[in-house]
């Protein structure tokens, strides 16, 4: 008889949550943690009540507005009439529902990926998902985390599951020491990089290796973030004493004695020495530098060092996509990548919009000034980290620097409210995606860490961040 | 809630062979403002579809007075980036019931499923063939059969010479999701049938 191999992290909490296998079907997974905004859930609940049903399990699902609010004068009323009527739905559903709102204005409000993990929501072994394909972040508290459409949002409203196939497993290690000014965000968009914007389709991620290990909770949140531009399902990265260490005294964390207890069952979290996985790919910290995107897709990145690639150098079967994108960038193939000339400057959102990406931005721009011609914003993830900026100082040194200081939301990353990059104008981006007009009609993005960003605003050019350490 | 029964669909094709359309060109961040399902299909690749001035881009496959039908054909990895529903929406409000491409991002695959939106997915070579096809005579027809999980790709012509000049392609589906389809069933309705032991598996866990 064949022996049984071990299971992978992702199987053991996958398995410990399906309630049900259809035969030739999905599984009926049972989901812990299911968080909403009001751009993908309003269809959802007008679906329950349509089925004169309530909320299954409300106590479950926890709310907050972040896509589609405005990121100045928050306690005034939104003036986009239909922003404002999405936002009071999601208020509406949720108090007729009895599920808990942090609405605008509260403490606890902002981006969805950001608070899950400040308030202590996310936790090691859960089953989370919401609306939002950017759920893939709480994977670094080694969770099965990912995001869902609406109807599904209307599974877990009505039961408290979804139908999900199961997918495949994937793990990649990166090994070794990342140099200095190179950080979490670049070794996922080299990850990208190398292996394209459908190279993860089918599976979920596992990150491993001592980069990996060495990152802090904020970066390894970074790299399961953009797990998801890849074309994975979700990223997963076992939980640690790092990760014990950020979750320790958060407000919904458990405390005391039910503490210990937790991280002891939260330790057995990790893949088995013999787990099988369907793909393994390795990489090696000395290879990576500070990350860049030049193209229109989050794949398309390069080192900030190189240049942009000619035709001849891509896949032969997408080189119509690829003269499209670079048509649209208005980047020429084959010239360098640094030097051009920067017009926006957008530090936030789930990627990268978390007190540590604000605190290493500042420690940058400290006793510097940004570009003239640079419009920067910097848009925290949330109230907790806004507050936080402040009362570190964070904030006044980037306000002394240029930077406009916004209110928390999505913001700039996907442009539905004010905060759009104009026509034409090359913005360089701490969010996770480039594609056409993501952050305003017209709009260009590079991506790239916060501190390459920072040295953007300052040099007003795509600048390697590594010369001015 | 059944949802409409999914039959075979004969059809001419629209062609859009670029790779890697993401759900940000299929519909814009910026008209997903509504609460409802509909009319997402007047936004639908908006900003690949009308210029500044709100004015239709001629050279867009869907602007095209030669390309019309129900079935979309898009090049690789269709359906990338948010998992915004409204995608699936936007493509099945415009009159579209079924995306033929060689890759399909996950997320989205599963949101069509979820709105009888029929992804099929079929080799590189039968994509290009179709998109071959159709660029030679628009009105090539596609023919999916669910039932049998078959694409057929017939030439213009008279009937006997398209059918001795038709390719087909088998393509895979979920056994459930296909039977879902076929007969109209919904998964909420699936799930709603097992709260019983929905309820018992959360007494287990406590
Ligand atoms: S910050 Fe951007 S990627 Fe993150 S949830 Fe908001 S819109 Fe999505």
């Amino acid at each position: 008889m064949k022996e049984l191999a071990g299971k992978t992290l992702f199987d053991k909490i996958w398995d410990a949550h399906v309630v049900e296998e259809i035969k030739g079907g999905p599984s009926v997974l049972y989901i812990d943690k299911h968080l909403i905004h009001e751009v993908t859930s309003p269809q959802a609940f007008a679906g329950i009540d349509k089925r004169g049903i309530s909320v299954f399990r409300p106590q479950h699902t926890i709310a907050t507005p972040d896509h589609n609010i405005p990121t100045v004068d928050q306690h005034l009323t939104i003036q986009d009439e239909l922003s404002r009527f999405q936002v009071d739905k999601l208020t509406e559903n949720c108090e007729k529902h009895g599920v808990t709102l942090y609405g605008l204005n509260h403490p606890y409000q902002g981006i969805v990926h950001v608070i899950g993990p400040e308030l202590g929501i996310t936790q090691p072994g859960m089953t989370m998902v919401c609306g939002d394909s950017h759920t893939s972040t709480h994977g670094a508290f080694g969770s099965v985390a990912f995001g869902i459409g609406t109807s599904e949002v209307e599974m877990v409203l009505a039961t408290q599951c979804i139908l999900q196939p199961k997918p495949g497993k994937m793990r990649i290690t990166v090994d070794g020491e990342l140099p200095k000014g190179v950080t979490a965000k670049d070794v996922i968009l080299y990850i990208i990089s190398k292996i394209s914007t459908s190279g993860g389709t089918g599976y979920f991620i596992e990150y491993a290796g001592s980069v990996i290990r060495s990152l802090s909770m904020e970066g390894r949140m970074t790299v399961c973030n953009m797990s998801i531009e890849s074309g994975a399902r979700g990223g997963i990265i076992a939980p640690d004493e790092t990760t014990f260490d950020y979750i320790k005294e958060k407000e919904f964390a458990p405390k005391g004695e039910e503490f210990d207890r937790a991280v002891k069952s939260w330790k057995v979290l990790k893949s088995d020495e013999d787990a099988v996985f369907d793909q393994e790919l390795h990489f090696d910290a000395a290879d990576i530098e500070p990350m860049i995107t030049y193209g229109t897709n989050p794949g398309m990145g390069a080192k900030i060092t190189g240049h942009i690639p000619f035709v001849e150098e891509t896949e032969a079967g997408n080189r119509e996509s690829y003269k499209k994108s670079l048509a649209y960038m208005d980047f020429e193939a084959g010239t360098p990548i640094a030097g051009r000339k920067v017009d926006y400057v957008f530090v936030g959102s789930c990627t990268n919009g978390r007190i540590e990406d604000l605190r290493e931005v500042a420690t940058f721009i400290k006793g510097r000034q940004k570009a003239d011609h640079v419009t920067a914003w910097i848009v925290p993830g949330s109230k907790q980290v806004e507050k936080q900026a402040i009362k570190e100082g964070i904030a006044d040194v980037l306000e002394k620097a240029g930077f406009q200081l916004r209110q928390p939301g999505c913001s700039a990353c996907l442009a539905m409210n004010d905060d759009k990059v104009p026509e034409g104008k090359l913005a360089v981006s701490t969010s996770n995606r480039n594609f056409e007009g993501r952050q305003g009609p017209g709009s260009r993005t590079m991506l790239a860490s916060p501190i390459t960003a920072a040295a953007a605003a300052v040099t007003g050019t795509v600048t390697d961040p590594r010369s001015m350490l | 809630m059944s949802t409409k029964k999914f039959h075979t669909i004969e059809s001419t094709a629209v062609p859009l062979p670029i790779e890697n359309v993401d759900t940000d060109q299929i519909i814009p961040a910026r008209f997903l403002k509504a609460t409802t399902r509909d009319g997402f299909g007047e936004n639908l690749f908006r900003d690949w579809r009308f210029d500044k001035n709100d004015q239709p881009k001629t050279d867009f496959a869907l602007n095209s007075s030669v390309y019309s039908g129900t079935i979309l054909i898009g090049g690789k990895n269709f359906g990338s980036g948010s998992s915004r529903e409204h995608a699936a929406w936007a493509i099945h409000d415009y009159g579209f019931k079924v995306v033929v491409s060689s890759f399909f991002a996950d997320i989205f695959k599963n949101n069509a499923l979820n709105n009888g939106l029929l992804p099929v997915q079929v080799s590189e070579d039968f994509l290009s063939r179709i998109f071959q096809a159709i660029e030679k005579d628009a009105s090539s027809m596609l023919k999916v059969d669910l039932k049998n999980q078959q694409i057929t790709l017939s030439a213009s012509g008279e009937p006997s010479l398209r059918a001795r000049r038709s390719q087909s392609e088998r393509f895979d589906i979920n056994p459930y999701k296909k039977e879902c389809l076929l007969n109209g069933y919904d998964d909420i309705d699936f799930l709603l049938s097992i709260k019983e032991t929905i309820a018992q598996f959360e007494q287990a866990r406590t």
